[in-house]
This record gives C-alpha cells, sequence and structure tokens, in this order.
C-alpha cells in the first residue's frame, strides 16, 4: 500500500514537475503568464492519442513529432499573439494582466477547437499496460516509463539551463531584463525561445500524461491550476523549484487520496498553497520580490 | 452633465425598466433576468478589478457559493434570511481569499482565484456525497422571473449607485492610486492592503447575491451547474468590452454581449467557445480600454489623444 502510493505519486508527480517547468520558464523569462498552458498540454494528449491509434505510432516515437510541433507552434502564436502585447506593455504589470487576459482567451480557443474535433468524452489508449513487479508492488509500465521520461527531461533542462551558454542567456533576461541587452542579448529573442521552448515542455507532457492516463478536451485547466501552484511553490521562474514542488504535490495528493478521501486532493493542495502564501510567499527556491 | 440632470435620468430608466417586463412573454423576461444578472455581475467584478488591475477569475466561486446556499436553505429559513447567509458565507471566504492573496503582488491574487470555484465545487461535492448524502437538490420558493427580475435590477441599481459613490469617495481615490502605482499610493498614506480587501469583499459580496436571487430559475441545483467557469468568463469579456473603470462600461459591455451570447448558444453551440475565445482576445488586442473610452477617442481627435497602453500603466 505505501509503496503502491508512493510509485502513484511520483509519477503524478513528475508529470505535475513537467507541467510547471513549461510555464515557470514561460513565467519567469518570456514574463507571460500562460493560463492556456494545460490546453496545450491536453492538445498534445490528442495529437499523441491520433498518432498511436490512427498511424499506430508509439507514443515514444509521437515525442519526435509532437514535441518539435509544440515548440514551431508556440514560437508562432508568440511571434503573432504575445509580441505585439509586450511591444505595447509600459511595464511588467501591464503585460502580466494583458498575458493573462489574452491566455486566457486561447484557452477558451484550443478548447473549442478540441471540443469540436474530438467530442467531450474521455480518451485514451493502451500502450505498455504490462505490469511490472516493483519493490513487491505491481505498477504498470506506461507509468514508470512516464516517470522516467518526466525526470529525463527535466533534469537535462535544468543542466542545459544552468551549464551551457544558451542557458545563461536565458538565465540572464530572467533575472535582469533591463541589463540583458547590454551586454548584447536579444531579449526579445530569448523571451520567444522561452516561451517556445515552455510549449514544448508542454507537448512534451501532454505526451507523457497520454501513456498511462485518459483525458478530456475540458481538464486542461486542471492541469494550468496544479501547475500554478507549483510555481508558486518552487519559486517563481525556479525549475529546480518546479522540479521538487511537482514530485511534492504529486506525493500529497496520492497520499491524500489514499489516506483520508479522494475527493479532498484539491482541498489539500490549497491547504499547501494557503501556508505557503502565509509563511513563505516567495517559494521555496525563490528570490524575494 | 449635470447630476441632478443624470439622477433623474437613470431613475427615468429604471422605472422604464420595471415595468418592461409586464409588456414581455416569458422568454422575454427570461431575457432581462439573465442580461440584468450579467450587468451586475460585471458592475460588481469591475468595481474591483477595474481601478486595482487585480484580474480577479473567481467570479462564478461566489455566485455559486450564493446559488447553493439558497438550494440548501430555502427550506428550512424564510427567503430574507437566506439571502443574508449567502452574503455572509461569500463575505467570509472573501475575506480569507483577500487576507491570504492581496497583500502580495498581483499574480498570487490570480492565481488564487483561478482554482477557487474548482475548489469549493469540490469541497461541496464532497460534504454533500459523504456528509449529507444528497448531491443535487431542488429550489421550491414562490418567484416567478418576473419577481427574480426586480430583485435583480434593485441589485443592479443599488450596485451602481455603490460604485458611483465609491469613485467619489475617499475610498475611490485610495484605490486609482493604488492602480496607477502601489508604491507610490502606499508611500502617500494609503493602507494598501485595507483598501483592496474592502472592495474586493463588497464586490464579491454583490456577486454572490446575484447567484442566490438567481437560484430559483434552477429549480434543480448542483454543484456542476451553479460552479460553470463559463460565467466568470463572460463576466470578466463583459466588463473588458465596455471599459472597466467607466461607471457605466461594464453595463454597456454585458448587453450587447449577453444577447450576443444567447444567439450564439441557440445557432452554434459547438463553436461556442472557439467564438467567444476569439472574441476575447480580439478585445484585449483591439479595445483595451474599452468601448467608452475607445468613443471618447474618436469623439475627440483634435485633443492629442494619450496613446491607449499609456493609461494601463502600474498595474500590480
Amino acid at each position: 500500500m505505501l509503496i503502491d502510493t508512493l510509485i502513484t505519486g511520483l509519477v503524478a508527480g513528475g508529470t505535475y514537475a513537467l507541467v510547471a517547468m513549461g510555464l515557470t520558464i514561460q513565467f519567469g523569462i518570456s514574463r507571460i503568464m500562460n493560463l492556456a498552458h494545460g490546453d496545450t498540454i491536453i492538445a498534445a494528449c490528442f495529437a499523441s492519442f491520433v498518432l498511436f491509434s490512427v498511424f499506430g505510432l508509439s507514443p515514444i516515437l509521437a515525442l519526435m513529432i509532437v514535441v518539435p510541433v509544440g515548440y514551431v507552434l508556440s514560437d508562432a502564436v508568440y511571434r503573432i499573439i504575445m509580441r505585439p502585447l509586450v511591444a505595447r506593455a509600459p511595464n511588467a504589470g501591464a503585460l502580466e494582466v494583458d498575458s493573462i487576459l489574452v491566455t486566457f482567451g486561447l484557452l477558451f480557443v484550443i478548447q473549442g477547437v478540441l471540443l469540436v474535433a474530438f467530442g467531450g468524452n474521455y480518451t485514451g489508449y493502451a500502450f505498455l499496460n504490462t505490469p511490472v513487479d516493483l519493490f513487491g508492488t505491481i505498477v504498470a509500465a506506461n507509468r514508470l516509463l512516464a516517470l522516467l521520461l518526466a525526470l529525463v527531461f527535466g533534469i537535462t533542462l535544468i543542466f542545459v539551463l544552468s551549464r551551457t551558454r544558451w542557458g545563461m542567456t536565458l538565465r540572464a533576461v530572467s533575472i535582469a531584463p533591463e541589463n540583458a541587452p547590454l551586454v548584447g542579448i536579444d531579449i526579445n529573442r530569448a523571451a520567444r525561445t522561452a516561451f517556445a521552448l515552455g510549449g514544448a515542455l508542454a507537448a512534451t507532457a501532454g505526451v507523457v500524461v497520454s501513456m498511462y492516463q485518459t483525458f478530456t478536451a475540458t481538464i486542461g485547466v486542471i492541469f494550468t491550476m496544479k501547475a500554478l501552484i507549483v510555481v508558486i511553490l518552487g519559486g517563481k521562474g525556479s525549475l529546480t523549484g518546479a522540479l521538487i514542488g511537482g514530485l511534492l504535490l504529486g506525493l500529497v495528493e496520492t497520499f491524500v487520496a489514499a489516506y483520508i478521501d479522494p475527493g479532498l486532493t484539491l482541498a489539500a493542495t490549497y491547504a499547501i498553497f494557503l501556508l505557503l502564501l502565509i509563511l513563505r510567499p516567495t517559494g521555496f527556491f525563490g528570490q524575494a520580490g | 452633465m449635470n447630476t441632478t440632470v443624470a439622477f433623474i435620468l437613470a431613475a427615468a430608466a429604471l422605472a422604464g425598466l420595471a415595468i418592461a417586463p409586464l409588456f414581455l412573454n416569458a422568454y422575454g423576461i427570461g431575457l432581462l433576468v439573465g442580461m440584468t444578472g450579467y450587468v451586475v455581475l460585471a458592475s460588481a467584478w469591475a468595481m474591483f478589478s477595474g481601478p486595482t488591475r487585480y484580474v480577479s477569475l473567481a467570479t462564478v466561486a461566489f455566485f455559486g457559493i450564493g446559488a447553493y446556499t439558497v438550494a440548501v436553505l430555502s427550506e428550512t429559513l424564510p427567503y430574507p434570511l437566506v439571502l443574508l447567509c449567502a452574503c455572509a458565507i461569500g463575505l467570509t471566504v472573501a475575506l480569507i481569499v483577500g487576507l491570504s492573496t492581496l497583500r502580495l503582488a498581483g499574480i498570487y491574487f490570480v492565481i488564487f482565484t483561478f482554482g477557487l470555484a474548482e475548489l469549493i465545487r469540490q469541497l461541496v461535492t464532497w460534504y454533500e456525497v459523504n456528509v449529507t448524502g444528497t448531491l443535487g437538490r431542488y429550489i421550491f420558493l414562490p418567484f416567478e422571473g418576473i419577481h427574480i427580475y426586480w430583485q435583480l435590477l434593485a441589485l443592479a441599481a443599488a450596485t451602481l449607485l455603490l460604485s458611483w459613490w465609491i469613485n467619489r469617495s475617499r475610498l475611490g481615490l485610495a484605490l486609482r492610486a493604488v492602480g496607477d502605482d502601489e508604491v507610490v499610493a502606499a508611500h502617500a498614506g494609503i493602507n494598501v492592503s485595507r483598501a483592496k480587501l474592502m472592495l474586493f469583499a463588497l464586490s464579491a459580496t454583490i456577486i454572490t447575491l446575484v447567484g442566490a436571487i438567481q437560484a430559483p430559475r434552477w429549480v434543480y441545483v448542483e454543484p456542476a451547474i451553479v460552479f460553470n467557469p463559463t460565467i466568470s468568463f463572460l463576466t470578466l469579456i463583459m466588463a473588458l468590452l465596455g471599459g472597466a473603470t467607466r461607471l457605466w462600461g461594464p453595463a454597456l459591455g454585458a448587453i450587447p454581449l449577453f444577447l450576443l451570447f444567447e444567439w450564439l448558444s441557440a445557432n452554434f453551440p459547438n463553436y461556442f467557445s472557439i467564438i467567444l475565445g476569439v472574441f476575447f482576445i480580439g478585445i484585449v488586442f483591439f479595445l483595451p480600454q474599452g468601448v467608452l473610452a475607445k468613443i471618447e477617442g474618436l469623439r475627440r481627435p483634435a485633443r492629442k489623444a494619450p496613446p491607449e497602453n499609456k493609461e494601463r500603466s502600474g498595474a500590480a
């Protein structure tokens, strides 16, 4: 029971971490609070569902298609919708409000398109649904794979952003957007890259989620909500924070569901959120301000 | 315009609207009820979010609290007391949310309100399933559409009057200062958190009342019905279209959009949310200050109009 819950929690947490990392990159570097993030994930879920059931493509191969497409589409969304808002915003606060409003609209557009295309029912497919014996408990192989993928992607990203020159450029924009141009950094390009990267992460999360869980066109907001809480939990813009916060949220949810009541998972999440707001609003890994 | 003249005109319009349903059929009254409901929702939303520029996504959380309170208590308490209870619950929730988020940057407030409706919906569902064992309730109150309409109309008038008064009071001035620049406002001696909290609580209470008054129309109430997130979305888009910083802006946005959405959901139910989303993005792009400000800008082209985006500066 305990090991079982622990593994389920880690699997869910790995997904939340992946979801939240995309959001925190977009918010930390591009300064866009993307409320349509969860719907991007669900769109990727449906994409891998189509690739699997129509073309017989395994989700692992689907990653190689869906993730680049996610990157390119998010890049386009940034160029068409976000860039004009960034250009007209007199300060970060105004951009925050505008981006919240515009992505709120985008949320309904994506959700509407998915509803028209796939209807409102729960969808899913069976992939690697073979039982694996792990420390005496039976776990579906697809769940383990999902956890593995989430960790690999998450840790690779943290490594790339903290160790490469390209990652340093992005972090510079996140920390000091006013000063970054002084050392020759193209802020506009960095912001676009970060937004597209966030979209690619959402696409990755979507494929990973679709491997082990059913989904509907309307549950995107739930993902966005949890990702937002994880972002605050870990500290705005902190990738390590998002990774740890995501795993923590997954564990808390699963333990509450297993030992207290499945109907109270969101309440537990919000209880943590409330405590954090009162005790340490900058998050575990965030800087003040 | 002279204030007295404006008041006389408003009173005449109110009287006209009050007798309007006597000449309408049931469908017409239904439209009036929905429209007035959204006028109040949008005005109450803008009361807080307009001057402070804190985007509240929790409209339906309070609306649902109001409606569900009526569903639970309508059998046991007299109607005015039920409304009072709904207000008290809405106010309490608003104070909890406000106290924990409004002293922080705006983004925490947005995130908290984004999930609030879902949280309350799940809590209510959990409570009903586990404690009372009844999910879904019937409301038997001797109200027809016209009674609900009159109550909403009175609430609309009260809300607009309140907005007008707040705008002229110290509180309104303080809030506009907060919207322009929170740090400057704090240095000018304004208790920023308190001003925001008071207005948020007031706005949330009005929204709760709208839910409570409209509840008898459903007859059958379930958490999934009264906590429908589209209500938050529609309220937001209506207030933005008219202009959230103007007294009449939200009302002017609510009336045409309500009719449009009514028509859309009747004729294009499948494409409803796509059209809604596109519409919303369009408003953010082309009418960031709302229709009223746009019209004013067009009427006075000679005066060098300040660029629209500059007016938006200083959001938290």
